[in-house]
């Protein structure tokens, strides 16, 4: 039997019928129609489940506060747990029955989600009467208004001059979900959901707007709240202003055989719409033992009897339990009525979860019977007020309504009292809180996790904090409720990424010559967001093997790199040289121009903040290079110590590190290969020292050759502007035997010659000293009493302990087994049974090495400088392999090899 | 998300910023003439108020200037600092 009226429902689209499913079962419906409108007019009360009890639930609110009617959408993209009241039809579609948890959908979601950012002088959450005259008056100051209305349109006579106002931004199907701090707003606009696979391709689904106002009116309305009694969650069971809506939106009889009970006016009101509609009313009963005549009146010309001073203390439900029968005891006793409807409202909440959210107070009103705003929010810049029912609950009541929540109800029937339905929490559960001393509305909560479910307690936050206050037999004014908190409405994690997923997460860094390296088929190394060739496999060749073959050229031939990413920061100033010796631990002021000075950074602390180059360009114009990870921290702390500490030194920095490409050339055939190529270049060991730089034509672009190496072998860096960076690497590519090589490989050399990497063999507790580089620390400079960010920090007693940890080299005894980066340093023989086993370091690099002929590692070791020669197991998944500690620099320990 | 007041760009989201803690927490002149306990202080106790607090934010994605703001720890109110045009 349909319930579907023949005329009637104001969001209805009767030219436009379609067809859905519930598990399966086809149900006919109309363009406009809610999934909940849609099954009560066809009279399928079956939405869900208890999630414990299994206990059938039907709709019961038609809207956000809505607490049993969540289903899984399975058509389209699917979506768990979605509002039936909330979510509109559309022809195909499909959702499925869920027992109080759904499921995330298969695969990955495709639809497309978007960001907008606002700004607009006044934000209206609501376009409801208040929420409309409230956007016209600030449009009427010409300042920019946005609206906010969840509904699919405005239904206000004034909608039309409001949509059209040029300053005046109307978004419907959008849900006002966050208020945080200055008048940050979070809104959820639904685009496309409605319209199926009738979706623009080119919208999209949803949009997560950011709205900044300097002002927000919240004309949020009431949500309405429930009564409850023994076995009050039966489908059949419904709140009296949500059953009267569907009636007047979607021409939809909620019920045919009813009964009504209500606390307050509007409940009245709704009585008298349903009768109108055709519900046949057994009976109206009001808990109070007063009301407005009026509705009175309008009740008994419709032949309805009205009972004051009734309360229902049961229903009785059918083989499947559904709602079949309704006991309500009035001043006569208790009468049972054969109904299908049961419409209940204890009363209006105003909406005020935006206004809690923001830090407004809330104060229970009796003349309301709801909480209702009180002391704003306590950021006064940002101003938030409310208009409408949102402040008041009531909407023209003449008699004012009961603050009544739960009759008397037995211990044996008090687990049937369902305070929250989708947690299957119920009236027993707060008794058993409050047996258990807790008395905190907030501990309440949390014991029985009422409020908890995706609806927040939207449906029965208001009512459990009234029922708690009668078993505490607290007033209600006293039990205060709990704090809302963002979201309003559950939002999925999809739109918060918008379209930062995928290759759009994270920024991708890539050098001039990256399109070399993809025409190479270069396995690339994530290094930070930059993209860098790891190794240059040749055919067939595995990466151990490609690394071994690019480490040998190095050492015995040449090799070339791009070393792009390098941080560089260009520094101007007549100050730069006392700045410079102020941050770095060395001396940087008498660098002559064409000279290149290596340098260590500490943090105020002591401790190793990034190494690099120093290369002086002019008398007052410097070139720093940084490690690629600290590139934009070395310049952030650069700016810092300027701006903050020294205002008074003459020094300016700018990065330049895409501005400028890098090709390194190492080896010792690599003097060769640059005479070749910079005919014009004294390269001579005495014309072009190591660490000196000369500006020079490289294959016919103009260079900064600098002379320096990471690999211990005579090696240079071509610096060129970025546009001829990949013309640059073609033209050393193509000098003649030149073995490119890539991250790895730069890693064992450097490690070959026990080089640390700042933030591998660091981690911010390392000094220079522990490094065994305390010849990076200016002697003058110390001699002189003159400080560096640091200084201080290092001459502290616990800075030079003995047993502080030292990095040292390591190698396997047996002169095979290959160390694991991260091995922890035990005793050798250390029983790895015996927990806590002793621990004196770690390794923070590991590497096969071609030019030791054996695995060696770099290891932080309590007071390694020390303990040179001695035995120890490095232990990585429960396996030790037996080291011996040696020296940091394994390889050329004297340095022999950089000069070629 | 808060809306700070960059003195050289005007107000910008805090996403825009770095945070930069405590302000007036001068570098010492002469840090070698400090014990440890006194350069221990300057480099890690910091004020914790619940209330207005005077902090350091810098514009990175913006200008790169430091300023002062001064903060309320409880509300997030944020007010310029007008004693505190001098960076610090
Ligand atoms: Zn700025």
């Amino acid at each position: 039997m349909s319930s579907r009226l023949p005329t009637g429902g104001t969001r209805l689209d009767r030219s436009r019928p379609v067809t859905i499913s519930i598990d399966g079962q086809d149900v006919p419906a109309f363009v406009g129609d809610t999934l909940a409108s849609a099954l009560l007019g066809s009279d399928v009360r079956l939405v869900s489940a208890g999630i414990y009890s299994g206990r059938p639930r039907g709709v019961m609110g038609v809207g956000a506060e809505e607490s049993n009617a969540f289903v899984q959408v399975t058509s389209g993209p699917g979506e768990p747990m979605v509002r039936a009241t909330e979510l509109e039809v559309h022809e195909g579609l499909s959702v499925e029955r869920i027992a109080g948890r759904g499921w995330l959908p298969e695969g990955i979601d495709h639809t497309r989600y978007d960001k907008v950012w606002a700004h607009c002088e006044v934000l209206v959450v609501g376009g409801g009467e208040a929420g409309v005259t409230a956007a016209l008056e600030a449009a009427a100051r010409g300042v920019r208004v946005v609206v906010c209305d969840d509904r699919p349109a405005l239904t206000d006579a004034r909608a039309g001059e409001l949509v059209s106002h040029p300053d005046v931004r109307v978004l419907t199907r959008t849900t006002v979900v966050g208020a945080h701090d200055h008048h940050h707003l979070v809104a959820v606009e639904r685009r496309t959901d409605h319209l199926g696979d009738d979706a623009p391709p080119d919208v999209a689904r949803r949009r997560l707007w950011h709205v900044k106002a300097a002002e927000v009116v919240l004309a949020t309305g009431t949500q309405e709240r429930p009564l409850v009694f023994p076995d009050n969650d039966r489908p059949g069971v419904m709140l009296a202003g949500a059953a009267a809506t569907y009636v007047r939106r979607y021409g939809v009889l909620p019920g045919h055989r009813g009964v009504v009970w209500v606390a307050h006016d509007d409940g009245l009101a709704d009585a008298v719409a349903l009768a109108d509609a055709g519900v046949e009313l057994l009976v109206v009963a009001d808990v109070r033992t007063t009301v407005t005549p009026a509705l009175a009146d309008a009740l008994a010309e419709r032949g309805v009897p009205l009972v004051l001073g009734a309360e229902v203390v049961g229903t009785d439900g059918d083989d499947d339990g559904f709602l079949y029968r309704v006991h309500l005891r009035g001043p006569d006793g208790v009468v049972v009525h054969d109904v299908d409807l049961l419409a209940v409202s204890g009363g209006l909440n105003p909406a005020v979860q935006l206004w809690s959210q923001a830090g407004g107070k809330l104060a229970w009103s009796t003349e309301a019977a709801g909480f209702v705003p009180a002391a704003p929010p306590p950021d006064a810049a940002y101003p938030l007020s409310v208009v409408g029912s949102a402040l008041t609950g009531a909407t023209g009541a003449v008699t004012a309504p009961a603050t009544f929540f739960c009759g008397d109800v037995d211990d044996a029937d008090a687990a049937r009292v369902y305070l929250d339905p989708q947690r299957d929490a119920t009236l027993a559960d707060v008794r058993h809180a409050h047996l258990a001393g807790l008395t905190s509305v907030e501990h309440v909560k949390r014991f029985t996790t009422i409020g908890t479910a995706s609806d927040q307690g939207r449906g029965f936050g208001v009512l459990t904090v009234g029922v708690l206050a009668q078993v505490l037999g607290r007033p209600v004014t006293e039990v205060g409720t709990t704090t809302y908190r963002p979201p309003y409405t559950p939002l999925p994690f999809g739109l918060l990424a918008g379209r930062d997923r995928g290759a759009l997460s994270d920024p991708v860094r890539v050098t001039a010559m990256h399109d070399r390296h993809l025409a190479a088929g270069v396995p690339l190394e994530d290094v930070g967001q930059w993209k860098r060739p790891w190794y240059f496999p040749q055919r067939g060749e595995s990466m151990h093997d490609a690394v071994l073959r690019e480490c040998r050229a190095v050492r015995e031939d040449v090799g070339m790199m791009d070393a792009s990413t390098l941080g560089k920061i260009v520094c101007h100033g007549a100050d730069v040289g006392e700045m410079l010796d102020r941050v770095y631990t060395g001396l940087m002021s008498s660098l002559k121009v064409g000279k290149v000075r290596y340098g260590v950074m500490c943090s105020p602390d002591g401790m190793v903040a990034d190494d690099g180059t120093v290369a002086r360009l002019s008398d007052d114009e410097w070139l720093l290079t940084t490690t690629t990870g600290n590139a934009a921290s070395v310049l952030d702390t650069l700016e810092e110590w300027q701006q903050t500490e020294w205002p008074d030194l003459d020094a300016r920095f700018t990065s330049v590190t895409e501005q400028w490409a890098v090709v390194a050339l190492a080896g010792p055939r690599s003097r060769d290969v640059l005479a070749g190529l910079a005919p014009d270049l004294d390269v001579s060991a005495e014309g072009f020292a190591f660490m000196e730089w000369r500006d020079a034509t490289v294959a016919g672009l103009p260079v900064r050759v600098m002379r320096i190496s990471f690999s211990g072998e005579l090696a240079y860096e071509l610096h060129v502007p970025a546009a001829w960076g990949g013309a640059l690497w073609d033209a050393v590519a193509s000098a003649g035997g030149v073995t490119p090589y890539g991250t790895e490989t730069m890693h064992v050399l450097r490690a070959e010659k026990g080089y640390p990497i700042v933030g591998q063999d660091t981690d911010g507790t390392v000094t220079p000293v522990d490094l065994g580089m305390a010849w990076a620390i200016s002697p003058k400079k110390v001699r002189e009493g003159r400080d560096f960010v640091g200084a201080r920090s290092l001459v502290r007693d616990e800075s030079n302990r003995p047993d502080r940890r030292h990095l040292v080299g390591l190698v396997p005894v047996d002169g095979s087994t290959a160390i694991a980066e991260g091995s922890q340093l035990v005793d050798a023989g250390a029983d790895l049974a015996a927990v806590p086993v002793p621990m004196h370091g770690h390794v923070t690099s590991a590497y096969a090495s071609v030019a030791l002929g054996t695995p060696f590692a770099l290891a932080l070791l309590d007071g390694g400088r020390d303990r040179l020669g001695e035995e120890l197991d490095a232990v990585d998944l429960r396996v030790p392999v037996r080291v011996r500690v040696t020296e940091p620099v394994p390889y050329d320990p004297e340095g022999e090899r950089r000069d070629g | 998300m808060l809306t700070l007041p960059c003195p050289f760009c005007g107000p910008r989201d805090e996403t825009e910023f770095g945070y930069g803690g405590e302000a007036g927490v001068a570098y010492p002149e002469r840090p070698a003439d400090l014990d440890d306990a006194a350069w221990a202080e300057y480099l890690f106790l910091r004020a914790n108020p619940r209330g207005w607090f005077t902090e350091r934010w810098v514009h990175r994605a913006g200008c790169r200037q430091w300023f002062t703001v001064r903060r309320h720890t409880v509300t997030n109110e944020v007010v310029p600092d007008a004693a505190a045009q001098e960076v610090r």
